[in-house]
């Protein structure tokens, strides 16, 4: 396997963002996703109690440091330092999960601008959405946002030129060739298709989350009374 | 032993300095908006610096105390009376159980904080007691995320003999302008900017909305839209400038979602964010360029001027 290319970036006045892959592909592959979390790993261990907290994502960790304990230069040259070490991979088991959607034009909106910008019928698109698998590739924006990859080409859309103020909980929704579940009312800019009845963050149950990165996901298509009967909830848009 | 809360203001949060280490499950820091305000609350009552107290945003809080104790209220300037007396800010007063503390609207600045001798004493989840409404995490149900309510009970030690201190005023910070400047460290899709867009940024003024919350400030002035199309979702930090397809700057502040997908240029300094979040809307602020020596240097001098401040020593 080659190596993949690295590029690190200032993002803050105590954080770096190491991306990982040609950037201008906006390449998104197993292979990358695996070496991001290997990295993450050898990053913990090197930085220890100087390290704040870690965001990994589709094709990029943000490293944030404590400014207390060492500074921009050591943060750094350990990156570069690490990056240069021979990758290692982690061969973790993938969970298949399956998660219900009531696909709508009522609770979707964006379905119809979906479907007409791919010159598909909206069932078409409804039924590409829920016959792909997808890997969990990140998780954050909020508690149990997972990010989920890849969307097929035709259904990628561009988010909204102006975010929406408030998304609801359970909203199902597409933004390039991103998917994801909305675990909680949020402001959001994606593009809403359905719902999904199933809750995608618990703070009081172990584990907090259905899903985990590396898991595959597979959306299936119920009715508006099969997404009432499994606890969801309609709300106005 | 604690205190009940009579009014709670338009927006009364329960935060000690955050929540970090969880942004693995989607987990924001949250903490209060402006630190140094927070930490003076607690340094004037020999707190920990961590120790839970009360964000109050436009003032308005009304505690009864129902222990002895001691209280503190630092930033945004505002009446501060107990038992209708009406007290210093910047300074530790002592309240014996039957007091009551109001806190006037504020005039100058949008965020105080209001610190109890030895702190609110709640239950943390995921490490922190900081309340972060849009999560539904931390305050006083840890998973209920809620702001402060008429009738809440915050719990707390009672303190019956505390040395009182106080911050003389010229020590104080400024709130109330109507303009500032940010200071930016150039950085993530930054060099994706073209130049012109660059230039237009660094000499734009921008306007505070009121479409502005713990989450993020959004501006409004020259749109500075990046011409790169599509790009993945990735973490952000505090500070950071992300810039929608509008060309409309959003600053992201502690309660902002950890991934996002909207070019960034940059992000300001961690304390230039308490600045922002001081300010009101319809204030004009700027951004200026620093590198990470010129940053490193300002926090290194502001870290030794925080700690080589003198407190006044006062009489119970």
């Amino acid at each position: 396997m080659s190596p993949i290319a690295t590029h690190i970036e200032t993002a803050s006045e105590n954080s770096y963002i190491i991306y990982f892959g040609d950037r201008n592909s906006a390449l998104i592959t197993p292979a990358v996703s695996a070496s991001i979390a290997a990295f993450a790993e050898q990053v913990k261990l090197e930085f220890g109690y100087r390290l704040v907290d870690l965001v990994a994502s589709y094709a990029s960790l943000l490293v944030i440091y404590d400014t207390m304990h060492c500074d921009h230069i050591w943060a750094k040259s350990t990156l570069r330092k690490l990056l240069t070490k021979p990758p290692k991979h982690h061969k973790n088991a993938s969970a298949l999960i399956k998660l219900p959607v009531y696909y709508s034009t009522q609770y979707g909106p964006e379905l119809p601008l979906i479907a007409r910008n791919s010159g598909l019928s909206v069932a078409q698109v409804i039924d590409i959405h829920s016959s792909t698998q997808y890997r969990v590739y990140a998780i954050g924006f909020a508690p149990g946002f997972a990010y989920l990859g890849e969307v097929d080409e035709r259904l990628a859309t561009s988010r909204l030129a102006t975010p929406r103020l408030k998304v609801p909980a359970g909203a199902v929704a597409i933004a390039d060739r991103q998917t994801a579940v909305y675990p909680a009312a949020s402001p959001g800019g994606w593009n809403l298709i359905g719902l999904c009845p199933t809750p995608m963050f618990n703070a009081n149950k172990q584990p907090h989350m259905p899903v985990s990165v590396g898991d595959i996901v597979q959306f299936f298509p119920i009715d508006e009374p099969q997404y009432l009967a499994l606890g969801g909830v309609l709300h106005e848009l | 032993m604690s205190f009940k809360v009579l009014q709670p203001g338009l927006l009364s949060l329960l935060q000690d300095l955050g929540r970090f280490g969880q942004h693995a499950i989607g987990l924001t820091t949250g903490g209060p908006l402006d630190n140094e305000a927070f930490l003076w609350a607690n340094r004037l009552l020999h707190n920990t610096p961590n120790a839970c107290a009360i964000e109050v945003s436009f003032g308005g809080l009304q505690l009864l105390a129902q222990t002895h104790s001691y209280i503190c209220v630092t930033g945004a300037s505002l009446d501060l009376t107990i038992n209708g007396v009406t007290k210093a800010l910047w300074t530790s007063h002592k309240v014996l159980a039957g007091d009551e503390i109001k806190l006037g609207y504020s005039s100058q600045g949008c965020r105080s904080y209001l610190a109890i001798a030895g702190g609110v004493t709640i239950k943390p989840s995921f490490g922190s007691s900081a309340t972060v409404m849009r999560e539904k995490i931390g305050g006083l149900d840890s998973m209920g995320g809620e702001k402060l309510a008429t009738n809440d009970v915050l719990p707390c030690n009672t303190v019956v003999k505390l040395p009182r201190q106080s911050l003389a005023q010229n020590h104080w910070p400024l709130y109330g302008q109507d303009a500032a400047t940010l200071r930016l460290l150039p950085g993530y899709q930054y060099n994706q900017f073209d130049s012109g867009t660059q230039a237009r940024f660094f000499h734009g003024c921008y306007k505070v909305t009121d479409r502005s919350d713990r989450m993020g400030m959004r501006l409004e002035g020259p749109a500075v839209a990046c011409s790169s199309e599509q790009m993945l979702s990735e973490g952000i930090c505090l500070g950071a400038v992300q810039v929608p397809a509008d060309g409309q700057p959003i600053v992201l502040l502690k309660d902002r979602q950890t991934i996002g997908g909207y070019p960034k240029m940059g992000a300001i300094m961690a304390r230039d964010t308490a600045t922002l979040a001081q300010l009101r809307p319809g204030a004009m602020v700027r951004f200026e360029a620093v590198d990470l020596y010129q940053a490193h240097t300002i926090n290194t001098l502001a870290q030794h001027k925080y700690d080589a401040t003198p407190m006044l020593h006062l009489k119970d």
